[in-house]
């Protein structure tokens, strides 16, 4: 058990005219440290920019397989999971695996979104992925809300660097497709897109 | 506290002073006693309600006097519920240590309840509050009129069989917040809702004699979004990114508060790891807070260079909070059960040198202010906050300190491990705006020294819990594991289900007790989830502080409430 005291401030704390003088010389040392030391707390945004960390939770990406087609199956999990209600997702069926489905249609509307990240934490496949670009402009409202296409491109990834994501991979798609069947099977759950 | 595991409805209930009593004066006025994880809840009938509310405050076995929180809650045709609505009631007692709810059900043919102002003053806000949005009326309330919600509002949006599409045309402004008596010659000043000395947007008017303010009212609600509403259709893991905008200047505290009241809800405390490095970053937090409060609060009067000062360290916290959560202010960074992810591995040499951040820069914050003549002359003495009144009003955190009452959940109920470590609780003497500047300074020392401790005692071990209802199982484990992504579907699609039942949990937030309020059915959802904003409680008693007092020091005061918009409004 550790001890936890009660104090009393002390509030005679003599004011005086060497208290404002000593005032003077802390705000001209932050001066000197600013201007001459190169301790200055600011950055030149937006020729410089702030280095965030690889947690950092900017616009997504959704990852592609080898040959070049989304990683997603259009599970709805994200969706599902999603709280600002901001992902759209249509699927369609694969034609070569029969029970392997894809978004025909991915979209997220970015002006909805509030980037919890909870889109990558409930995926099952690391189909989906955030990076760290975070200047997002736009003149109408529809073009921000982004589609598959956008979600594919790799250019400002590059740019920006990779952000929060799943650390561990390894992607087995048996164990999905026979988990979906039992999660029907013994659950009734076939999962869509969420009605509020 | 969230590993506080009682069966429910333990009949052990009745022996407590507060059942004892309450039965003694109220006799068969007292419907209902529950004791559920801790929480003692009393059931009154609506006849009594004034009577025992009166009881628990001035009985001197019993002295319930820190007004906490009063809401409505809306039962629409559940059974077991008689009547539509129910009001409940939270207040605590700082000599004896205990909360108790009292709660009254109230039909909704007649929907009305005695107002308590006369025994609570703090309740003079909630009770508003409780009108407008759940349309509960007040008798003998003075001012019942909207606070949150526009005045050309219809309806009341809490209930639940209010239509949430529903939109509304607000576009006038209430012109007169005061009654202005006929041929009076003083002058009527609104201070905000846009203006540099408000913390945000609202808005006071104030009616001048000269320089001295005879009378004030305060108008809030520019920034209401009903979070309270939207968590009623939120998962309990949804709820997590709207708590960051609750107190945005502590973020992190708020989604630690949330948290810490679901784990009590379910019974499932966080790991040890978890709980430690919670209280690291709520730690910081806490100090970033008390920095922007003294920094603007000091702005207000003229003195630039603290605020900018300041910013150094509070700098240094956000890139050690953004490497950890992943964003600087929607930090989204607690689980229900634990953390998201670990931290990163250089933790410890990022949190040190926030440290030596925040030591150089209040040791300049405190050389810049504390002996400054002007600062200390402009502060001393004004705003003056008796302990009772502190008290009666709900006033909690470095307010309620500076008024000289010791009361610290830290200290009187640990939670999260606060119990393994060190450190004072500071209270003023006179309760004016220099106690509450010299209480939130020494904060940020005692602050610094509880996140010391915590780091060179950081746990090993996992960061969330393995319960597979409330955690998602680990990513390795379900892209190979057939159990584990059957878990995972199922959870993220049918939620964390907890018991049926009610919780009130509790932390200290940087402004004193932020509370959760959560009502559950059982449901995916929570049936109702009540925050307990320290800042509304505190600002509710703004108007009548400055009454009688400058204009100057209005602004003076105002900075040291540190009101945030985000809590006031929800
Ligand atoms: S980051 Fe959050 S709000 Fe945005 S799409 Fe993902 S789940 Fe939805
Ligand atoms: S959760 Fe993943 S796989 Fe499922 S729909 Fe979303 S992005 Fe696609």
């Amino acid at each position: 058990m550790a001890t936890v005291n009660v104090v009393r401030v002390e509030r005679n704390t003599h004011p005086g005219i060497y208290p404002i003088l000593l005032g003077l010389k802390i705000t001209f040392m932050n001066m000197i440290r600013t201007l001459f030391m190169g301790q200055s707390a600011t950055i030149q945004f937006p020729e410089q920019k702030r280095v965030s960390s690889g947690r950092y939770r900017g616009i997504h990406l959704l990852t592609a397989r080898e040959d070049g087609t989304p990683k997603c199956v259009a599970c709805y999990m994200c969706a599902t999971a999603c709280p600002a209600e901001c992902i759209y997702i249509e699927a369609g069926e694969r034609p070569e695996k029969s029970i392997e489905k894809y978004p025909t249609r991915f979209e997220i509307d970015l002006l909805r979104c509030v980037y919890c990240g909870f889109c990558v934490d409930a995926c099952p496949e690391e189909a989906i992925m955030m990076s760290r670009e975070n200047d997002l402009v736009g003149t109408t409202r529809a073009e921000l809300i982004i589609d598959r296409d956008r979600l594919m491109e790799r250019g400002k990834l590059a740019e920006y660097g990779p952000g929060y994501r799943p650390t561990d991979h390894d992607v087995r798609r048996p164990v999905r497709i026979a988990a979906l069947e039992r999660l029907k099977k013994e659950h009734g759950i076939v999962p869509g897109m969420p009605h509020r | 506290m969230a590993s506080v595991l009682e069966t429910p409805q333990a009949p052990a209930a009745s022996t407590s002073p507060t059942v004892r009593i309450l039965r003694e004066k109220l006799g068969d006025q007292v419907l209902r006693v529950d004791e559920w994880r801790g929480d003692l809840a009393v059931t009154v009938s609506r006849k009594a309600w004034v009577e025992a509310a009166r009881t628990l405050s001035f009985h001197p076995e019993l002295d319930y006097k820190l007004f906490l929180d009063l809401c409505g809650v809306d039962w629409l045709d559940r059974d077991g519920h008689d009547d539509r609505f129910e009001v409940a009631l939270h207040v605590y007692s700082v000599s004896h240590k205990h909360h108790v709810r009292l709660k009254v059900p109230i039909p909704e043919s007649d929907a009305t309840l005695d107002t308590i102002v006369g025994v609570y003053k703090g309740a003079n806000w909630f009770e508003r509050e409780t009108w407008d949005l759940y349309g509960i009326v007040f008798n003998g309330h003075p001012n019942l009129s909207r606070l949150l919600t526009h005045d050309s509002f219809v309806g009341h949006p809490m209930r639940k069989d209010y239509e949430t599409p529903k939109r509304h045309l607000l576009k006038e402004a209430k012109q007169w917040l005061l009654k202005v008596p006929e041929g009076s010659e003083h002058m009527i000043v609104n201070i905000g809702p846009s203006h540099p000395a408000m913390h945000g947007a609202f808005r006071v008017q104030a009616l001048m004699d000269g320089e001295t303010i005879q009378d004030a009212e305060a108008e809030i609600g520019y920034m209401h979004r009903n979070f309270e509403k939207m968590a009623e259709e939120r998962t309990y893991w949804q709820v997590i990114p709207y708590t960051d905008r609750l107190n945005y200047c502590s973020a992190f505290m708020n989604g630690h508060g949330y948290a810490l009241a679901v784990e009590k809800l379910l019974g499932v405390p966080a790991p040890p790891r978890a709980e430690a490095i919670r209280v690291i970053l709520s730690e910081f937090s806490r100090i970033m807070d008390h920095f922007i409060c003294i920094g603007a609060n000091v702005v207000d009067l003229g003195a630039i260079t603290p605020f900018f000062v300041v910013f150094r360290a509070r700098e240094a916290i956000y890139d050690l909070i953004e490497a950890c959560c992943g964003a600087r202010l929607t930090v989204s960074y607690v689980r229900i059960g634990g953390l998201a992810q670990d931290v990163p591995d250089d933790f410890e040499a990022r949190a040190r040198t926030a440290i030596a951040s925040v030591r150089d820069v209040t040791s300049q914050m405190e050389k810049l202010l504390t002996r400054n003549p002007i600062f200390a002359n402009r502060f001393k003495d004004v705003g003056v906050m008796s302990a009772e009144d502190a008290l009666s009003w709900g006033w909690v955190g470095p307010c309620l300190r500076g008024s000289g009452v010791a009361y610290d959940v830290r200290k009187d109920h640990p939670y999260s491990g606060y119990e393994q470590y060190d450190f004072d609780v500071p209270v003023g003497t006179v309760g004016d705006c220099y106690d509450r500047y010299l209480v939130r300074v020494e904060e940020i020392h005692q602050s610094v020294r509880i996140i010391e401790q915590a780091l060179a005692k950081l746990p090993k071990g996992p960061v969330i819990t393995d319960d597979k209802k409330v955690a998602l199982p680990p990513k390795s484990e379900v892209y190979s594991n057939i159990e584990a992504l059957m878990n995972h579907f199922k959870l993220v699609y049918e939620g964390i289900l907890p018991p049926a039942g009610e919780v009130y949990g509790y932390t200290e937030g940087a402004n004193g007790e932020l509370g959760f309020y959560i009502v559950s059915d059982g449901g995916k959802f929570p049936y109702r989830l009540k925050v307990r904003p320290p800042c509304f409680a505190i600002y509710a008693a703004f108007s009548e502080m400055i009454k009688g007092g400058l204009l100057a020091d209005a602004v003076a005061i105002i900075g040291g409430l540190n009101v945030i918009a985000g809590e006031l409004d929800r």
